[in-house]
Order: C-alpha cells, then sequence, then structure tokens
C-alpha cells in the first residue's frame, strides 16, 4: 500500500471524499484544523467518530496533506486551514493486518505515537505495546516509525504510507490478556507465513491453514460455504490442492469451535515455530560469509543458510552497537575465557546497520528488560540516543492485567478481503518501536544557551565476586531509593543483564540491566553457563509473576521477588561489565528496595557533610572554587557523584532522607536559586583533569584521549549549542554511537569523571567515607555493598538520581524515572567496588569546587559554575595499574550530548571499571536548564548506577549580551 | 504442531538384518577387516534388541531382509531421518552404502509417510548418525559423513525446526557420543569432547534439556521411547558393556530400563539406534 502512487491516490480522493461523508469520520486533525472548508464541512463531525467508526477502509479522510496535494478539495481544505491556523494536515493511509487501509488525517508535525494511537484506537486494541506501525523507505526496506519523533522527519519522501504491524511476537501469546490482540497477531502471523517469512512444513501449513478457515469462516458448512470456499482462501507461499484438501479435513472436524478459540490453537501451534518472531537481517560476517541475524525475544539468533550456527542470548550480550556498516555484539566471556570478545558484522549498508541495532535495542529492552532504561527522560535529548521507550513486556502484561473491559467484538469476517491484500501486501514485516512515546515533546530543541557536562566517575570493580555481590547488592538499594514511588523501576531492572547499546559513531549508550551490568563490571570472567541456568530460573520466575499479573501499585509480587531472590547475587557476578542492570540479582536484597529514602538515607549522610561544603560554595554560586578545575580521582569522582546524588534527592527527598542531610536541602535550595538565576547557563561536568571551566569544551577536554574525537564528532552534533564547544557526540541523532577503545589511561578517565550536578540540584558532595560508614544502615544493598568495597563508594548515584528528578524537575514521571533509579543504583554499587580500591582518595576528597560567575542576567556573560569534587591524590591515581581496554561513547540529543569513557584496568589483583560520562547540554534559554541537567543526570546515573556526580559546570551566557566571550 | 509432540512417542520400528557380511563389508575400509566380529553373536543381539522393542515396549517392528551385498545395511539409522509425517532419505557419504536406502525408502513410503529426497543436491552427505532430533530442534554434528549441505538440506526438509549445527570431536558421530533420555533429557558422555559438543547445544538452544552425563562414551546412546502404554522405556548398554554407567540410569525416575547388549555392532561403530528407524504414525494435533 504504501507505495501507490499519486495517480492513484488522486484518483481516490474523490471518492474517499464522499465515503468520508457518508461516514461521518473526518481526521480528528482535520476536523479540528478546517473549520470551514466547503466540501468537507458537512461531513465533519467530531474527531471521535472518525475512530471510532468502522468504517474500514476509506475512512476519515480525504484531506490531503497541503503538501503534497493536487486535488482541489484538498486546496480548499487547506486555506481553511491555513486561514485557521498554520499547521499543516497530512493525509496518512495505514495499511492494517487485514488488508484494509486506515486513512487519518494528522498534522504534519505529529509524532509517531500521535499515529499509532489513532490505529489502536480505531482498531480497538488496547494490548498495543506489541504493535508498531511500519514505512518503507527508500530502498523498500520496512522501518519502525519511533513513537517519539515527528513523523515528517521519519518518512524521508513519498507519500504517507504505513502499515501496522507486530513489532514483539510474544512468545506465550496464551499470556495476552484479549481475544482481539491474539487476532491481530494472528492476521500478522498469516501474513508471516503467507509471505514465507515464516516458513513451516506442510503438516503446519495444514494445521494453520484450517485454525485459520476456523476463525475466519467458522464451522464447516458445504452448503454455505462451497465447495471451493477454501480456495479463496490463502495458507501458504505455494499453496497446492492438496494443501487445501488437508486443511478442509481439519477444519471439517472443528465444528463448534469458536473464532478466539481457534485463534489459539492458531497461536499455540505457530509460536513452537523456530523462526517465530525472528526478525531476519542479511549480514556478512568477519570472513565475507553470508549469513543472517535474526533478532527475536530470546536474543540475536547467526544463521548461515538455513542452518543456526550461533545464539546470543541476550544475558551473553554486553554490548550492542553500530558504526558505518559494521554491526558489533560483545559477548561476555565465557566459563574459561578471560575477556569478553566482539564480534563484527557486516551489513549491507549504514541504514542497515542502524535498523538491526535499534530492533536489537527495542527487543532487548522489550523482552529482557523490566522496565525501559534510560529514556526517561525524553525531554531533551534522548533523540539522539535511541532507546526503546515503549512498555517492556512485563510493563505491558501488568498493563493488560488491569484492562477491564467486556471483551469487545472482534470483526473477523473480512477474510476474503485479507486474502487480497495478503497478496499485495506481501510482506509486512517491519520492525518497530510501536510503544508511544511518553514524554517525547519535552524534549524538544532547546537552543544552546546551556549546556551541562555530567561526568560520571567510573567505578572500579573488584573482581572479587564477594565484591560483585556486594555491587549488585548496591545497585538494587539505589534502585530501591529511588524507586520510593515507583515499583515499576525495580522491575525494570529485573533482567539485570547489562547490554550496552553503542551508536554509530561516538554515541555509545550502554544501557545497563541491573544485574548484567554490575556482573560485567565486577567479573571480566563470568560463568556463562551458569549465568544462562540463572537466567533461565529468572525467565521462570519472571513468567510466572507474569502470568500472575500483578498490578499492584506498591511493589508488585515480581518485583519484590525479585528483590528477594538470591539468584540475583550469581547473575550479578556475571554482570556486564560496564553498566550495571538492575537485575533482579540487586532485587535480591529488595525488602528495602521499595524504600528508596534507604538509600537515599546513606548517601544523604555523606551528602550532608558535602552538603556543607556545597552550602558554603553554592551559596556563593560564582565562587570558583580553586579547584574547580581539578579533576576528581576516579575514586573521589565516585563520591562526588554520590553527592551529587545526595543534594538531588535531599533536596527532593529532603524528609525522606531525614537523617542526614536536613542542611543538604537548604544548600540545594541555594543552588537552586543560584542555578535559577542562571537559566542560561551551561552546565559542564568535567573530569577532575578537565578544569570544569564554564566552557564547555575545556571540560570536555578532560584529558581522556577518547574524549577528543568524541568532541569533534560532537562538536558537529552539537553546534547548535552555543556553550557546547565540547560536545562528544557526532551524531545529532541519538542512534548513532561509537564506541572508541582508546588506550586512554584509566586514570585520566577515572578522575576525569565529573558529573554535571542540575543545578538546582545543587551538587551535594557526600564523601565516599561518609557513605561507606551510612552503608549499614537500611539496607540498602548499595550500601551495604558501598561498605564492603570500601569506605569511599558512594551510593549517590541513586541518591542523586533521584534528587535530581525531584528536585529539579519535581519529575511528574517519578515512574519512568524509577526505572532508570534502579539502574543507576546498580551502578553505584559497581561505583562502590571500584571505590575502594580508589578508597584513599575518596573521603576526604570531595572538593567541591564550585566556580560560578553568577552573572545576572546582564551581559552574555557566561557564568560557570563548577561543582567538583576533586581528589587530586586521587587524580594521580597512585597505581596506573595495566590498562585494559578503554571505550568512548558518545550519544547526542538535540540539546544533550552525552559521553561515556569506559575504561578498564588492572591494578595488582583488582580489575577496575571506570565509567566516566560527560553530559553537555545545551540549550536556549527556553529550555529549561534545570531539567535538562536533571534529565541528563537521570540518564546517566541510569545508565551507570554506580556513578557518582563529580563535577557540574554551569555555563550561563546571559542573553542580554549577545555572544560575548562566553568565558 | 501436529510434530511438536514431546519426544519419546513412537509406534512401529524399520529395522535391518545382520548380514552374512557383517564386518566385512566396509569394503574400501581397511581398517575394519582387522577388527574380528562374531556374527552369530551380533545376529544374536540383534535379536534381543527387536524383540525388546516389540514386547516390551510395544511398538510394531518393521523388519527388512537382510541383503549380504549391503554389509552395512544394518546401520538403518544412517539412511533416514524421520520426523512426524516426514522422511529424508539421506545421502550416505559411502558410495557402497547409497544402495541401503532404496528398502528404506519403500518401506517408509509403506507407511504414509512424505519422502523427501536428499539426492546429490550440491554434493550433500548426511548419515543419519550425525543427526540428533530432540523433539523441539535438530542438531547436526559435522562430521566426516555428514556436511553443512547436507544439514542445509535437512533444515528446508524440517521447517519447523530449528536445525543447529555443532562440531564433534575426534572423528566421532553425534549419536556416539549422546541421545534423547526422556523428552527433555539428553544423555551425553563426560568426555571432553562430549562435553565440548554439549557447550555448543546449549549455546544454540532455545529450550531447557535436563543433561545425564555418563562417564563411559558407549553409554551414551540409548533408546528412549514412550510406549504405547505411556510408560518410558529406556534401551541401554549392559553393565558388561558399560560398568561405570549403569548406575546413572537409575537415576531416571520410574524408567523400564532394558539393558540390550551391542558390542558386536559397536565394534564396527555402530550402536543400539543404528540398528533401527523410529517412526510416529499416530501423530496428534492439538
Amino acid at each position: 500500500m504504501t507505495s501507490e502512487s499519486g495517480a492513484d491516490s488522486e484518483a481516490k480522493q474523490p471518492r474517499e471524499n464522499k465515503e468520508t461523508e457518508k461516514e461521518k469520520g473526518k481526521a480528528k486533525a482535520a476536523a479540528a484544523a478546517e473549520p470551514a472548508s466547503p466540501q468537507n464541512q458537512p461531513e465533519q463531525f467530531p474527531a471521535a467518530a472518525g475512530h471510532s467508526t468502522p468504517a474500514r477502509k476509506e475512512q476519515e479522510q480525504q484531506e490531503v496533506d497541503q503538501v503534497s496535494h493536487r486535488s482541489s478539495i484538498s486546496r480548499l481544505s487547506r486555506s481553511p486551514l491555513k486561514g485557521v491556523k498554520k499547521t499543516k494536515i497530512m493525509e496518512c493511509k495505514v495499511a492494517l493486518l487485514d488488508g484494509s487501509d486506515f486513512t487519518l488525517n494528522l498534522e504534519k508535525r505529529a509524532r509517531g505515537h500521535v499515529l499509532f494511537d489513532k490505529i489502536c484506537e480505531h482498531l480497538n486494541l488496547l494490548e498495543k505495546d506489541y504493535f508498531g506501525i511500519t514505512c518503507r523507505d527508500v530502498e523498500n526496506q520496512k522501518n519502525w516509525i519511533d513513537p517519539g519523533k515527528e513523523l515528517k522527519k521519519q518518512i524521508r519522501t513519498g507519500p504517507w504510507n504505513f502499515a501496522f504491524n507486530v513489532k514483539f511476537y510474544p512468545p506465550d501469546p496464551a499470556q495476552l490478556t484479549e481475544d482481539i490482540t491474539r487476532y491481530y497477531l494472528c492476521l500478522q502471523l498469516r501474513d508471516d507465513v503467507v509471505s514465507g517469512r515464516l516458513p513451516c512444513s506442510f503438516a503446519t501449513h495444514t494445521v494453520l491453514g484450517s485454525y485459520a478457515v476456523q476463525s475466519e469462516l467458522g464451522d464447516y458448512d458445504p452448503e454455505e460455504l462451497g465447495s471451493d470456499y477454501i480456495s479463496e482462501l490463502r495458507f501458504a507461499p505455494n499453496q497446492t490442492k492438496e494443501l487445501e484438501e488437508k486443511v478442509m479435513e481439519l477444519h471439517k472436524t472443528y465444528k463448534g469451535m469458536t473464532p478466539a478459540e481457534a485463534e489459539i490453537h492458531f497461536l499455540e501451534n505457530a509460536k513452537k515455530l523456530s523462526m517465530y518472531g525472528v526478525d531476519l537481517h542479511h549480514a556478512k560476517d568477519s570472513e565475507g560469509v553470508e549469513i543472517m541475524l535474526g533478532v527475536c525475544s530470546s536474543g540475536l539468533l547467526i544463521y548461515r543458510d538455513r542452518l543456526r550456527i550461533n545464539r546470543f542470548a541476550w544475558p551473553k550480550i554486553l554490548k550492542i552497537s553500530y558504526k558505518r556498516n559494521n554491526f558489533y555484539i560483545k559477548i561476555r566471556p565465557g566459563e574459561f575465557e578471560q575477556f569478553e570478545s566482539t564480534i563484527g558484522f557486516k551489513l549491507p549498508n549504514h541504514r542497515a546497520a542502524k535498523r538491526l541495532w535499534k530492533v536489537c535495542v527495542e527487543h532487548h529492552t522489550f523482552f529482557r528488560l523490566v522496565s525501559p532504561e534510560s529514556q526517561p527522560k525524553k525531554f531533551l535529548s534522548l533523540g539522539s540516543k535511541f532507546r526503546y521507550s515503549g512498555r517492556t513486556q512485563a510493563q505491558s502484561r501488568r498493563a493488560s492485567s488491569m484492562i477491564n473491559r467486556l471483551a469487545p467484538l472482534v470483526e473477523r469476517s473480512s477474510s476474503k478481503r485479507y486474502n487480497m491484500s495478503l497478496s499485495l501486501d506481501g510482506a509486512p514485516i517491519a520492525e518497530n518501536h510501536e510503544t508511544p512515546m511518553k514524554d517525547s515533546a519535552a524534549a524538544g530543541a532547546a537552543k544552546i544557551l546551556t549546556k551541562g557536562d555530567l561526568i560520571t566517575t567510573v567505578t572500579t570493580e573488584k573482581k572479587a565476586e564477594e565484591e560483585k555481590a556486594e555491587q549488585e547488592d548496591a545497585p538494587t538499594d539505589a534502585a530501591e531509593t529511588q524507586e520510593p514511588t515507583t515499583p515499576l523501576r525495580h522491575d525494570t531492572k529485573t533482567d539485570s543483564e547489562q547490554t550496552d547499546f553503542a551508536f554509530d559513531g561516538e554515541m555509545t549508550a550502554t544501557e545497563s540491566d541491573a544485574d548484567d551490568d554490575s556482573e560485567m563490571r565486577t567479573q571480566d570472567t563470568s560463568p556463562p553457563e551458569e549465568m544462562l541456568k540463572h537466567q533461565t530460573n529468572i525467565s521462570e520466575l519472571k513468567r510466572s509473576f507474569l502470568e500472575t499479573g500483578e498490578s499492584s501499585p506498591g511493589l508488585t509480587e515480581w518485583e519484590k521477588r525479585l528483590s528477594s531472590s538470591p539468584a540475583h547475587s550469581p547473575r550479578g557476578d556475571e554482570a556486564p561489565m560496564i553498566e550495571p542492570l538492575e537485575l533482579q540479582d540487586t532485587k535480591d536484597e529488595p525488602p528495602a528496595s521499595e524504600e528508596t529514602k534507604e538509600e537515599v538515607e546513606p548517601k544523604t549522610t555523606k551528602a550532608a557533610e558535602y552538603l556543607v561544603k556545597y552550602v558554603g560554595d553554592s551559596v556563593a554560586t560564582d565562587l570558583a572554587s580553586s579547584s574547580g578545575l581539578h579533576g576528581i580521582s576516579p575514586s573521589t569522582t565516585m563520591d562526588d557523584d554520590v553527592f551529587m546524588d545526595g543534594t538531588l534527592r535531599e533536596v527532593d527527598e529532603v524528609a525522606e532522607r531525614e537523617e542526614i542531610k536536613v542542611s543538604p536541602g537548604a544548600v540545594r535550595q541555594e543552588v537552586y536559586q543560584a542555578i535559577s538565576d542562571k537559566k542560561g547557563t551551561l552546565i559542564i561536568l568535567k573530569e577532575a583533569d578537565d578544569k570544569v571551566d564554564a566552557e564547555g569544551k575545556e571540560t570536555g577536554a578532560a584529558g581522556e584521549e577518547e574524549e577528543p574525537a568524541l568532541r569533534g564528532e560532537a562538536e558537529g552534533g552539537e553546534n547548535e549549542a552555543v556553550m557546547g564547544v565540547e560536545i562528544w557526540s557526532p551524531k545529532m541523532e541519538a542512534n548513532g554511537v561509537t564506541q572508541i577503545k582508546g588506550t586512554d589511561s584509566p586514570k585520566k578517565a577515572m578522575a576525569s569523571w565529573i558529573s554535571e550536578v542540575v543545578k538546582t540540584e545543587a551538587t551535594e558532595v557526600v564523601g565516599a567515607s561518609t557513605k561507606a560508614s551510612d552503608a549499614p544502615q537500611p539496607g540498602e544493598e548499595v550500601q551495604t555493598e558501598q561498605s564492603k568495597s570500601g569506605p569511599s563508594q558512594i551510593t549517590p548515584p541513586e541518591s542523586s538520581t533521584t534528587s535530581l528528578a525531584v528536585s529539579t524537575l519535581g519529575w511528574v514521571p517519578s515512574s519512568e524515572k524509577g526505572p532508570p533509579e534502579p539502574e543507576e543504583k546498580v551502578v553505584v554499587a559497581t561505583e562502590t567496588e571500584a571505590a575502594p580500591a580508589e578508597s584513599t582518595g575518596p573521603t576526604g576528597c570531595d572538593v567541591v569546587e564550585v566556580g560560578t560567575k553568577e552573572v545576572p542576567v546582564v551581559h552574555t556573560e557566561t557564568k560557570t559554575i563548577t561543582y567538583e569534587s576533586a581528589e587530586v591524590e586521587t587524580n594521580g591515581d597512585v597505581d596506573p595499574g595495566v590498562l585494559l581496554s578503554a571505550q568512548t561513547i558518545t550519544s547526542e540529543t538535540t540539546s544533550t550530548t552525552t559521553t561515556t569513557h569506559i575504561t578498564k584496568t588492572v591494578k595488582g589483583g583488582i580489575s577496575e571499571t571506570r565509567i566516566e560520562k560527560r553530559i553537555v547540554i545545551t540549550g536556549d534559554t527556553d529550555i529549561d536548564h534545570d531539567q535538562a541537567l536533571a534529565q541528563a543526570i537521570k540518564e546517566a546515573k541510569e545508565q551507570h548506577p554506580d556513578m557518582s556526580v563529580t563535577k557540574v559546570v554551569v555555563h550561563k551566557e546571559t542573553e542580554i549580551t549577545p555572544e560575548e566571550g562566553e568565558d | 504442531m501436529a510434530n511438536m509432540c514431546p519426544y519419546g512417542r513412537f509406534t512401529h520400528a524399520v529395522v535391518r538384518g545382520v548380514p552374512e557380511t557383517f564386518g566385512k563389508a566396509a569394503g574400501d575400509d581397511s581398517e575394519k577387516g582387522e577388527t574380528s566380529v562374531d556374527l552369530a553373536k551380533a545376529q544374536r543381539q540383534f535379536g534381543c534388541l527387536t524383540g525388546a522393542l516389540r514386547q516390551k515396549v510395544g511398538l510394531q517392528l518393521i523388519e527388512i531382509p537382510a541383503d549380504p551385498e549391503l554389509p552395512e545395511s544394518w546401520r538403518i539409522e544412517d539412511v533416514a531421518v524421520i520426523q512426524g509425517d516426514t522422511a529424508l532419505i539421506t545421502r550416505p557419504f559411502k558410495q557402497q552404502r547409497r544402495g541401503e536406502v532404496e528398502a528404506v525408502r519403500k518401506v517408509v513410503s509403506e507407511l504414509n509417510l512424505t519422502v523427501v529426497e536428499m539426492g546429490d543436491s550440491g554434493g550433500a552427505t548426511l548419515e543419519g548418525c550425525d543427526v540428533l532430533f530432540t523433539g523441539r530442534e535438530f542438531f547436526v554434528g559435522i562430521s566426516s559423513h555428514t556436511n553443512h549441505r547436507g544439514a542445509e538440506v535437512l533444515a528446508d526438509t524440517f521447517k519447523d525446526f530449528a536445525v543447529s549445527t555443532v562440531p564433534v570431536c575426534g572423528g566421532a558421530r553425534l549419536r556416539n557420543i549422546c541421545s534423547m533420555g526422556g523428552p527433555q533429557t539428553i544423555i551425553i558422555s563426560n568426555s571432553e569432547g562430549a562435553k565440548k559438543t554439549l557447550r555448543m547445544m546449549e549455546q544454540l538452544t532455545d529450550h531447557h534439556y535436563e543433561v545425564l552425563t555418563v562417564p563411559e562414551d558407549l553409554a551414551a546412546n540409548c533408546i528412549y521411547i514412550k510406549g504405547p502404554s505411556k510408560l518410558d522405556f529406556l534401551l541401554h548398554r549392559p553393565a558388561e558393556e558399560c560398568p561405570e554407567s549403569v548406575s546413572a540410569f537409575q537415576k531416571l525416575q520410574d524408567y523400564t530400563l532394558l539393558p540390550t547388549a551391542c558390542s558386536e555392532a559397536s565394534k564396527l561403530g555402530g550402536s543400539l539406534s543404528s540398528l533401527c528407524l523410529l517412526v510416529n504414525r499416530k501423530l496428534t494435533y492439538f
């Protein structure tokens, strides 16, 4: 359908108009927009009418996009529109699964989720998370429409033609709540079968076909159906008379079976097919051999010809990335291997690589995680880093369990149409994210004015399993702390595997599932088999939970179990290197998990100390701390992060955290004020090395070799940001991620971690040492972990996240944050581990240097406020250790650029993994910098729970003075 | 799927008698000339096996007469892979064995199975003893006798299932180191090579299996059948042949263990499963 050409559409328009008239429905948008087009008006009805009406194909709109159009009608409509508003209306044609078309008008600037929601409404579909919208690109490849992005940006050329498809094939369709959902899944599968995408044997064709017939036509009735009824339907790519006869034979035996039952049988058979739900991509292996990569709910499958030659379950995958036309997966070390390995595949082109990458990210998130990872703050940037933003399967199931309506009537009669359509459509397979973005809107594109660089310090991981365990715990704690609001967060972390997703270019986004992450960091080598088993067990657990359908607002049973389950810890060990995912393991300790406060508290204590410091500093906002530039030693950084967290939390959670930090709140407020004053400010989090000067560039420079490269890239992307001199992400879009493995000395990275603190957040610096002491507290695993790992570790990540959320935005979307938080927590844990090694520095270290030039509104002054926790000593990296690996990942969003440096070092018997994250937020005054910063920090934390915010630099240029020297 | 019922349901067994040329066959295989086999004993053991299948397990037995011209024809497992209602007639590696398929083809046709010929497509060779079907998927051991192309044909024939290729070490055949011991149980040898293969299988599979390891290679080849009476039967090598492993089989709960000697066939590289093709003609749909 997509490619119908203009002639067609033109011809149809008049007809459509008539139809529309008859049927009331017009696109809502159209209706709203064009009050007076002569022709249309009579027809127009309330927007709602259009959707609700069954009028399938014709539907609503004839309205034409003004852009494209030819028919007089369209013109008419246009003019009115213009008069009223300037919004342009586009006609969208969507090929539905039953072969019909659904046409509707949308504002040209509408985002994907608008279209998706309208389609689902039209279809009366509630369990929509499994579905998505595809459109064909120039190469006729199907691409999933990103719900959070504007449609027009996703359709380069051509008419607005889409297809509605199943995006995530549920492994167990019986668990779907509604029959109508299964009905649509069946339609998709029938098409998959007929098109050959889902190969099956003759016997299977027979069985599937017979159930399809029963579903569509009901009981076998020769008088009514005639003898040839079966030939009107399609069951197989090469349908034979013999097949039809067999289908009929079986059909005769189903008398009395309802359509819904038939569909269940259909699905029960279809789901067992080995290619069920496998999204295939052509590729070549490192030796140039043609292979196919199949993405499915359980992981990545590698096929050569028809043979499965390898398989990487999600838990085995530490990182997914792509660069140019190469696609990489980093594999967790096997039982007897010491290091992870990276496997590269060549795809036909860059787009294909990106497409595959996205599909992997989405599938991993949907099936493996409890909740989406980092997206929580869509506001700013997330655009660039692509993340699956919809609900995960777990969330979807929970939501579905809440569905409380009478089973809707499913119109299945359209079979013939379907047949026809099938032949036409052929292959609707694409992959998409269907999920509507939660809050994409806010992200917006702010201009450059503010940039915040967040640098998170990397945590050193001790290899010792114990430590790992601790770490895991810690993450959980963190998660818990964050979660206070929402239990969902925990869920997200369930799987806890971390898988990083790196985009082309520079951006590396690491996804961390709590468990994996922690594992990864800690253990270089993890026992794969065990892990697998664990995972399986866990998944089983999950299933059972899921099945139970817990929808309770508080912690769901699922969550609880996760937290409580001992299994988690083991996984934790296995966890991926970089980012801690919040896994069930984390949850093991969960009892506390619910209480974010607890975690916070520990932090808070630390925070308190820092806070004090901050207060002094912060008050002075502008005070340029002497050390402002100072990098923070890695360990310190941890602390710093903690601080940040603490402060933020404190602000938000002040009450909660009571223990330590009452004062912090005050500090925060101050900070807030300062921040608020500075709205334009750039916040730069620099690593110790880099002095956080107001200039983002400098910060970026921080020492890491990787950075430079990144910056260059980033700059290109971020040019927008005035200040944002140093934007790492090359690609503006979130998607591109580059991993750079630099030889950069780990030290630098460690030292350099600077996290940006939200302005409002005020940096809370919690001495790691304090935290360590705190560790004993309630419990949060994080704390404990910290204590174990070393004194200095900071729980901050969690706290910071929370605080950020609260303080900055007062985030409404606590739920969203929730998930991230857990992650963060995890991260924290890891950090803590790392910290111990570094521990020496940490406690004392927190020196927060705030060099803020408070320049009120006047000139374009740039104010730079730097909050650093600098531990010079740490910077010194007493023990350089041996650098195992270093990589830099940069991701950009319109307003935010995130650079992540990951360094692995071995010192003595301890391996440290340090992750430094620098986030630069650039934006116009319009943008709420604080929010942006808060989001950025949250994101960072989510990704790396362990991280601490080392430095926050707020660079403001006052509008008044145009562009004068920023610095 | 009709084809996807749990492993182990069989109604028929197809066997082929041990010819008097037993052990001399292998025409070009000089190595085998050296091994001394006891024809009478081999035939006796064959008789015990078929007797167990028919009388103990309760299968319908179809015995193809021995053919002296085809000294290895008793290894009937090699020439066909049967799953559900489909039989893939394979193309054995050795030229002189290719004649063995004719009689088997005829029998499976009479059983109303859909017959698929591997033929000489792209030099495909595959022997049944390199194929492990678990009820949910196929594993094909790439060996000296089975190549990638052969595995592809298998995958094309049984499209419902994942077909994974796994390495087999030391010139062994896949079925010599592992076999099914239940609907979800894989019996596998404890040797290093077998472990390596097992690891690969674990990596490749989407499913969960219980693994029963046995200390002796020979013991890893068993025949599991869920008989018409719904009882679990396991034909395994007797204690005389595998003293170390018998205790492992005792762990299988509620199984009827049928120790079945196979020492002579074993000398020629065969094993229990080599001697029969199992068929299920009662396909259940659901």
